[in-house]
């Protein structure tokens, strides 16, 4: 019985193994080459040291992803809430339509949002019927977060509309039978339940928009300086693959740290310990 | 799913059915040059820029497919967004293309690099089509390397209805009446040289005291910037949402069909100046088609399809002598002798010096960073 | 009150989930060139759709990499998330999830940068001429689409209680079909929303499909980001357009059939 077990375990394991291996760590490798040398190839520190010129880089960066994830919770825990209440077929139909925007190209739609934010764009324009505005949207970290936060809110609506949506129904019911008011339901029965999910979803948006790009360039008018921004400068205008891997890396082991403590708290029932990371 | 998506590839389908007129064909050309169909069946990889041919929408000529039947060659096409973003990619020997179009300072670079091989002119016949102002230029002294495609210049462009006076100078970018109106380049480059401009000197200077003293002139001007944008002006100009950007002539000239507010002007201090030229890399795989593919390119009847698409000045005379060129009479695009600025191209700096302006960007950047 | 909060909820969200795509479609109907100043009504962003083939080539190759990515990456990602549940050393677990996020961590073009560097230094030592090909556009599609593929079917296992695939192999299933059989069905949301997510990742990527692609395949993120050199036209908001009412028309039909058959179904009982 257990000889089997391992021997499926082994099987299951192996292609992805080889392939995270040969995909994900070389290339991780290549990156802390780059980091560690100079154009020449020889070992250096310069790339580290120079990070210190971007501490302030860093912390927005942080901040913006902090806040963005922050929000997109905020509205996607009680929407997934409310999806998973709804018939088998609505909640297909909304799946889907909260992932077809993405479908969309990410140009268009940044540009659009410029489309709506500009100094004469669609939302100034309406304000201004109403004898209103001018409001400065364009440029602003406002503008920035509304970007990010547009973009990833799919991202954590899924997970956790895929937890919730097998919490099983006869524990709510058995709660409403003790009497329980729908707070208590909410603190001790579905938020519990939910949080793999709350944190796969925490874990896809705040991951990806710290290293945001392209989004804070045409939402922030060029002038907010992200980390993703920096790094992809460095690499593409630049041709400085030596500082853009090195501020990469130190990204890269931000992160890990920040997942790490995530999940300490997340997991502090014990079990299974280190889920994401 | 699996329905959703096969409904969706019919009704693709029908729309392609539906549209498709009358297409020229390669009988109707007056071809100059001459081409066989020794290589049909083969291969051309091409790397271009985006938007930068003629493909048959609106109503233009589809020059890869005209090239296609006429030679039988299949032309692969793909594009890039950046002088950088092509060399990024061709730089590791990771691809291979047979026609690249980069500017001229990329082409200095790739020259040193051995990333280019001679193009025998010898085989395209419609070389002479060529403007002579545009043979044997800095980075390709004896010509032996490129065959320009298409050139322009850098110039001011404004809302008559956000400026108070038409601009003459670069100094405008540097008015405090249009604090918050003010739009500049979101790169280093293109950035640092109006402020060189404005200064006096050189956009190719080694003298790195030089390059401090336009990045202070570049921190004097951020306080006043609604933004650095590159593409986005388009829509910033044409929607007035800013009163002055710099950006090239030819781009101005499809601002303002939307917006007829605009104006261009060339800044008395001189401007840049830059050739994007078709280019045969080293490690090309189809040699000889590469050749029919320049040469065809020069045709004045295809050349014309592309400088009508582009909107930017061409160096192929027999384009600006076609009495079919809509733009020949354009002052924007070819100012007349007395009106022409004095300009001034991009030169592949040296690494060291690279890498000290990038680093200057990198503060001006930071430091007026909200 | 509930009931209120969560119509007005549902409805914001996809306003402003759609809001852009609304001015997508606006713009698309524009007489002029311009995707920001709308100067009458036209169809002929219509017209042009497929004037030129490059179009539509682009949107088939985009369409078959990001299902064939998206289908690989399901397969996989959905095996090696049941082996890593079923991992009994911590630490080992822990270093596998750590590497799995790599990729979710990475800008864009650092993980495209550095695949390419990879493909490169494999292609020399194979002593190819060209390392990039279909073949690794398609590898760093998978691997970009991994951790979110792992991370949506983690917590479904985490749901499934351990005892029932145990007890299936107790009544004399071999592990694949315990898996089949029992496992599968109960985590199919989350194997679906994975494939769901990586379809649409993989659907818009530009930065990564630039640095591994090889010479001869475009996709339609790379065309319009292209663009950018000069400016991108209506003709892409309308082929945006296009794609985006077929599918949101055909997603309301399929609804509309499916909630018919479950009232029947009800009706029957």
């Amino acid at each position: 019985m257990k000889q089997r077990r391992s021997y499926a375990q082994v099987l299951i394991n192996a292609p992805y193994l080889l392939w995270a291996a040969i995909f994900i760590l070389v290339p991780l490798f290549i990156v802390a080459y780059y980091a560690f040398t100079d154009a020449s190839g020889a070992f250096t520190m310069a790339n580290i040291k120079e990070l210190a010129n971007y501490k302030q880089t860093f912390w927005i960066s942080i901040k913006y992803a902090l806040i963005a994830t922050a929000i997109t919770f905020v509205i996607a825990y009680p929407f997934a809430y409310f999806m998973s209440k709804k018939s088998a077929a609505k909640q297909q139909m909304m799946m889907l339509l909260v992932m077809l925007p993405m479908w969309m190209n990410l140009l268009i739609r940044t540009y659009s949002w410029m489309n709506i934010l500009e100094r004469n764009g669609i939302i100034n324009n309406l304000l201004g019927m109403m004898g209103l505005g001018p409001w400065k949207m364009i440029g602003t970290a406002g503008a920035v977060i509304l970007g990010m936060v547009y973009n990833y809110l799919p991202y954590m609506i899924l997970p956790i509309y895929t937890i919730m949506s097998k919490i099983d129904n006869s524990l709510l019911e058995a709660a409403d039978d003790l009497g329980a008011h729908s707070f208590a339901k909410l603190r001790h029965i579905i938020w519990p339940l939910s949080l793999p999910g709350v944190i796969s979803g925490i874990a896809m948006v705040f991951v990806p928009s710290i290293s945001t790009f392209y989004i804070s360039q045409k939402l922030g008018g060029g002038k907010i300086m992200l980390i993703g921004d920096t790094i992809e400068r460095q690499i593409q205008t630049a041709y400085n693959y030596n500082l853009g891997a090195a501020i990469s890396l130190v990204l890269m082991v931000f992160v890990l740290i920040s997942m790490a403590v995530m999940n300490r708290f997340a997991d502090d029932d014990g079990e299974g310990g280190g889920m994401i990371v | 799913m699996k329905k959703v998506l096969a409904l969706m590839l019919i009704c693709v389908m029908l729309l392609c059915c539906a549209c498709g007129g009358e297409k020229v064909s390669v009988e109707d050309l007056e071809l100059t040059g001459t081409y066989t169909k020794d290589l049909a069946g083969t291969t051309l990889n091409v790397f271009n820029w985006g938007e930068y041919i003629s493909d048959g929408s609106e109503g233009s000529l589809d020059v890869n497919a005209l090239f296609e039947e006429l030679t039988g060659i299949k032309v692969n096409y793909t594009t890039y967004d950046s002088n950088e973003a092509m060399y990024g990619k061709m730089a590791g020997g990771a691809v291979a293309y047979d026609v690249i179009i980069p500017s001229d300072y990329m082409i200095a670079r790739m020259i040193g690099e051995d990333m280019l091989q001679p193009i025998d002119i010898s085989k395209i016949d419609n070389y002479g089509n060529i403007d002579p102002a545009y043979h044997g230029q800095y980075f390709d002294p004896e010509d032996q390397y490129s065959v320009p495609y298409t050139v322009g210049m850098v110039g001011l462009i404004y809302n008559t209805e956000l400026v108070e006076e038409a601009p003459t100078s670069w100094s405008a970018m540097w008015d405090e009446r249009y604090a918050d109106d003010i739009l500049t380049f979101n790169n280093p480059r293109d950035a640092f040289a109006i402020a060189q401009f404005l200064i006096g000197v050189s956009l190719n200077t080694t003298d790195l005291t030089e390059w401090d003293a336009a990045a202070a002139k570049l921190k004097e001007q951020a306080p006043l910037l609604q933004g650095r944008v590159m593409d986005e002006v388009f829509n910033k100009m044409e929607g007035g949402n800013a009163a002055l950007a710099p950006y090239y002539a030819g781009d101005f000239l499809t601002m303002y069909d939307v917006n007829e507010d605009l104006a261009f002007v060339y800044p008395a201090e001189g401007t840049n100046i830059f050739v994007d030229s078709m280019c045969i890399p080293a490690n090309a795989q189809n040699y000889e088609a590469a050749l029919m593919y320049i040469n065809f390119m020069l045709e004045k009847e295809i050349a014309t399809a592309v400088a009508e698409y582009i909107c930017y000045a061409s160096p192929n005379l027999a384009v600006r002598n076609n009495p079919d060129y809509s733009l020949a009479d354009s002052e924007v695009l070819y100012p007349a002798a007395e009106d022409m600025p004095h300009t001034e191209y991009f030169h592949d700096l040296d690494p060291a010096v690279r890498s000290y302006y990038e680093k200057l960007w990198e503060e001006i950047l930071r430091e007026f960073a909200q | 009150m509930n009931k209120f909060f969560d119509r007005f909820l549902t409805a914001a969200v996809y306003v402003f989930l759609y809001a852009p795509l609304l001015v997508m479609v606006f713009f698309s109907f524009n007489e002029g060139r311009s995707t920001s100043v709308f100067t009458g009504f036209s169809l002929r962003w219509y017209a042009e759709l497929f004037s030129s083939s490059d179009t539509i080539t682009a949107l088939k190759n985009t369409l078959v990499l990001a299902l064939l990515s998206a289908t690989i990456a399901t397969v996989l990602g959905t095996m090696a998330a049941v082996g890593i549940d079923g991992m009994r050393n911590k630490w080992l677990n822990s270093a596998v999830m750590t590497t799995t996020n790599i990729p979710m961590m990475n800008p864009d073009i650092v993980t495209g940068v550095s695949l390419m560097l990879l493909f490169v230094f494999v292609g020399r030592l194979m002593g190819l001429a060209t390392s990039l090909s279909f073949i690794t556009l398609l590898i760093a599609h998978v691997t970009f689409n991994l951790p979110y593929v792992i991370l949506n079917v983690m917590p479904k296992l985490r749901q499934v209680d351990r005892r029932l695939p145990e007890a299936a192999m107790d009544l004399g299933c071999t592990p694949r079909q315990a898996f089949f059989k029992v496992v599968l069905p109960s985590i199919r949301s989350g194997v679906l929303a994975a494939f769901l997510m990586a379809f649409t990742l993989s659907l818009d990527d530009f930065v990564i499909s630039y640095y591994t692609n090889g010479s001869g395949f475009q996709t339609l993120p790379l065309m319009i980001f292209s663009m950018t050199k000069k400016t991108v036209k209506p003709d892409m908001y309308a082929l945006s357009s296009v794609i985006f009412i077929t599918i949101l028309l055909l997603l309301i039909l399929v609804n509309v059939l499916q909630a018919r058959s479950e009232r029947d179904a009800k009706g029957a009982k």
